[in-house]
């Protein structure tokens, strides 16, 4: 075969942010015409690779060629000047605008150099919409008015009202009805027909299956494996790949016997409508259950509910055998709940302050009188609490932003422990956490229980519930469709549970 | 076992804790260089007045004069520095100082002599300060929208009540708090108030829960609702708390003018915004210094008195007060970065 040079290829590619090393030496070639999937958990890289490759992110190291040739993305404008148009998934388009308008958006056709030319704009728009099947839009509508798959055609046109080469789409079935998705697929097959090339991105592995040429698998910032053939790789190869037997974590031994006494935390028929259906659970001191499921499984909700921060539909959660008043944060914290949530520096953190005043946030009633704090003995109790989950720097004082994932992880930890919760709720702990930093954090979580604490772990990652949690709950589509003894459960029949619903034979 | 990874525990060189700038720096701290900026800039200020009106600026009357003018601005700012660093703002506090003034000084409210006016004037910018907080709270209506509204009705309310007249105070007690007579140590009682609301200020932002929490809504407010502070209660507290200090300065204003009128406050909200900006309170919420803010106003007052002094016009005191905001800031961001 000639080699001819792939349109694109990058090699090497890292890229850190505060605390977390977020790639760590990817290569990627894409070939023209070919549809390139990119599989990996959440938070294996997926999303920082393809914002490199948009150059809405510049990357440390690495080099990127274009048909052969280094090029350096500087911003979003120079990657789409060669011909790469990337598809979010949280769709990028301005509302308040007609469908021409947002397709046009940035370069729209003028008259003496700035006069839109709205006719024509108009006109270039019905044609790309023909050709992307759907001519029944109306160019003319605004974009906020269009249901969900609509405006992800809209955002394809704006894709190709340039003269693109390579199309990235991330995760682009995950809002459409089955038949819409095989007009995707459609579309899909007369891009690369052609010859243009698709960098592909979901969790579905049927889909990539049905479309996909090759698959380079990402996990823990890497590349694990890169090109290999989409319809032929077996499944379970795929998805030993994703879940990361590269990385051994050690997980905590489990203390012997059952957890006994009453359940610390009961949810009896709790559901959301439209995010899941009614849902029963009992956590005893001591134990932690997991919930095992993919994004949009209803997973982080089913936790925000039972912390409060969502309102229920139907339901009841108590404490101690006390209910909860439903719909209240406030109410949940006093009864002895604690939430790690899953974007750390969005609803954790206080990213300005110290180490000390976030671990005390949470618990300043316990160190001030009338309003006063008393700030030897703050500064004492978070010392403790952090010194207590070997949080670094030892140094109460340094800013919770110059502190590593982990660590903030384990500050957001201490502040629950400072404040005496029974329950915590975690998710997706490791999230942006180095994998070195892992089997740490782990040990914490299961101490904590050893001392008493009810834990509700949440993760995406399925050996990270399998190996901390003692009894694990699997959802599908908001739904537990199996519960069992994380002991009695492996990696694969949990990963065929969650995608295919159904028990592997 | 194939751990073949091996990242470094706390983070990427990228990210390492500072430990590269000079001690004095790092033991200083940010804010105390801030603070300390500030009053050379203050210093540099009094000795611009000291040499271009050696007479006239270092007089004792000038100075106790300078001191009581920003002692009106001064508390509103401290009301207004609590506000910001909640992620909020208030551009009503101008019209409330207004409004409180006139309120305070009808015939009707001097009958009821010193208490009256006193009460009046710290109820009526509670009050407003109470509508400000329920709509922001509750109402979930913007900050800004929420106060623009009340700047408008409250100055309309004054101008109604005044019928735009002036209405001096009768009371000779009110009177007399402004007479050199009622001078401590030569400090005048304005002055006084200003400091001590200053100093309450000060402990409340930092060492009282009140203040963290305030803090803890302006970094985060989704982060501090999840950590279990009731962040809808400390919007209306704040704003309750910026009436209060509404109130107060209108009853300054009213002691210094002897005077209420439908004017008074005029572009204040601007002017305390400007002030906790340059004093380094982010305007974005989370972080905020009241030494700041009150260094901030006494800058600009000793600004306007130089510039009176040395008869410049109003114009060129607000072309030199623009720059000064903007070279702040700059300033300010220069120092971020370097930190």
């Amino acid at each position: 075969m000639a080699p001819e040079p792939p349109l694109l290829s990058m090699s090497g590619i890292t890229k850190s942010f505060p605390g977390v090393r977020a790639l760590d030496g990817v290569d990627l070639d894409v070939q023209a015409g070919e549809v390139h999937c990119l599989l990996g958990q959440n938070g294996a890289g997926k999303s920082t690779l393809i914002k490199v490759l948009a150059g809405a992110h510049q990357p440390d190291t690495g080099t990127i060629r274009w048909r052969g040739e280094e090029v350096t993305l500087r911003s979003p404008i120079a990657a789409m000047r060669l011909g790469i148009a990337t598809i979010y998934q949280e769709l990028d388009l301005v509302e308040d605008l007609s469908v021409a308008e947002n397709v046009h958006l940035g370069h729209e056709p003028t008259a003496a150099g700035f006069v839109v030319r709205g006719r024509a704009a108009k006109a270039s728009t019905a044609q790309l919409l023909k050709r992307l099947g759907h001519p029944e839009v109306d160019p003319g509508r605004l974009v906020g008015e269009l249901p969900a798959a609509q405006q992800q055609i809209v955002s394809m046109a704006r894709a190709l009202s340039h003269d693109v080469r390579l199309i990235v789409m991330d995760e682009p079935s995950a809002a459409l009805d089955p038949d819409e998705v095989d007009n995707l697929f459609r579309i899909v097959a007369d891009l690369t027909a052609e010859g243009v090339a698709v960098v592909y991105i979901s969790h579905r592995l049927e889909e990539i299956r049905r479309i996909g040429d090759r698959v380079t698998v990402l996990k823990d910032g890497r590349a694990v494996a890169g090109g290999l053939p989409a319809e032929s790789t077996p499944t379970r190869e795929v998805v030993a790949l994703m879940t990361g037997r590269n990385v051994e974590y050690v997980f905590p031994e489990r203390p012997a016997g059952t957890p006994e006494g009453d359940p610390v935390l009961s949810v009896r028929g709790l559901a959301r409508e439209g995010e899941f259906a009614p849902l029963d659970l009992e956590i005893r001191p001591g134990e932690i259950v997991g919930l095992a499921g993919l994004v949009g499984s209803g997973r982080s909700e089913i936790l925000e509910t039972v912390y409060g921060a969502r309102k229920a539909s139907a339901g009841q959660i108590l404490v101690d055998g006390t209910p909860l008043r439903p719909g209240s944060v406030r109410a949940a914290v006093r009864a002895g709940l604690g939430l790690a949530p899953e974007e750390r520096k969005a609803q954790a953190l206080l990213m300005l302050e110290s180490v000390t005043r976030n671990v005390s946030v949470s618990a300043m009633s316990r160190f001030s009188r009338g309003g006063w704090i008393d700030r030897g003995a703050e500064l004492g109790a978070a010392r403790a609490a952090t010194r207590e989950l070997s949080l670094r720097p030892d140094n109460p004082s340094a800013p919770v932003r110059t502190l590593s994932g982990g660590n903030q992880q384990k500050a957001v930890l201490a502040r629950w422990l400072l404040r005496g919760c029974k329950v915590l709720l975690l998710d997706e702990p490791t999230r942006g956490v180095d994998v070195g930093a892992r089997a740490e954090l782990y040990a914490v979580v299961r101490r904590l229980a050893d001392e008493g604490l009810a834990v509700l772990l949440v993760s995406s990652e399925v050996p990270e519930v399998l190996g901390l949690a003692d009894r694990v709950l699997v959802l599908r589509e908001g739904r537990v469709v199996h519960e069992a003894p994380a002991r009695e459960l492996d990696e694969h029949r949990v990963l065929d549970l969650v995608m295919e619903g159904s028990p592997a034979s | 076992m194939t751990q073949h990874v091996s990242p470094p525990r706390d983070g990427t060189g990228k990210t390492a804790p500072v430990d590269g700038p000079p001690a004095w720096r790092v033991q200083l701290g940010r804010a105390d260089v801030r603070t300390l900026t500030l009053l050379g800039v203050l210093a540099a200020l009094v000795l611009i007045g000291g040499i271009t009106q050696p007479d006239a600026f270092l007089d004792t009357r000038n100075l106790q004069l300078v001191l009581t003018q920003a002692s009106v601005i001064g508390v509103v700012t401290v009301g207004m520095t609590f506000v910001i660093v909640s992620g909020g703002i208030d551009l009503s506090v101008g019209a409330i100082v207004a409004l409180a003034s006139v309120w305070a000084t009808t015939v009707a409210t001097q009958e009821y002599g010193f208490v009256g006016i006193l009460f009046t004037a710290v109820v009526v910018g509670v009050g407003c300060g109470l509508v400000n907080g329920v709509l922001i709270a509750f109402g979930q209506m913007v900050p800004f929208i929420a106060t623009l509204a009340m700047l408008a009705s409250a100055r309309g309310l004054a101008l109604q009540i005044t019928d735009g007249r002036t209405q001096v105070v009768t009371v000779p007690s009110v009177l007399d708090l402004g007479e050199r007579d009622a001078y401590i140590l030569g400090i005048p009682p304005l002055v006084l108030v200003f400091a001590a609301v200053t100093v309450i200020g000060w402990l409340v932002l930092n060492r009282t829960t009140f203040g963290r929490r305030t803090v803890a809504v302006g970094g985060n407010a989704e982060a501090a609702r999840l950590a279990g502070i009731d962040v809808r209660r400390q919007r209306l507290y704040l704003y309750l708390l910026s009436g209060l200090c509404c109130g107060i300065a209108a009853f300054l204003l009213i002691v210094l003018a002897g005077s209420g009128q439908n004017t008074n406050g005029n572009l204040y909200e601007l002017d305390a915004i400007a002030a906790a900006i340059i004093g380094g309170t982010l305007l974005t919420g989370g972080r905020g210094h009241i030494l700041g803010s009150v260094l901030g106003v006494l800058i600009f007052t000793t600004i306007t008195n130089i510039f009176a002094l040395n008869n410049l016009q109003t114009d060129v005191q607000q072309i030199a007060k623009g720059a000064i905001i903007v070279a702040a800031v700059l300033v300010q961001r220069r120092t971020a970065s370097t930190h």
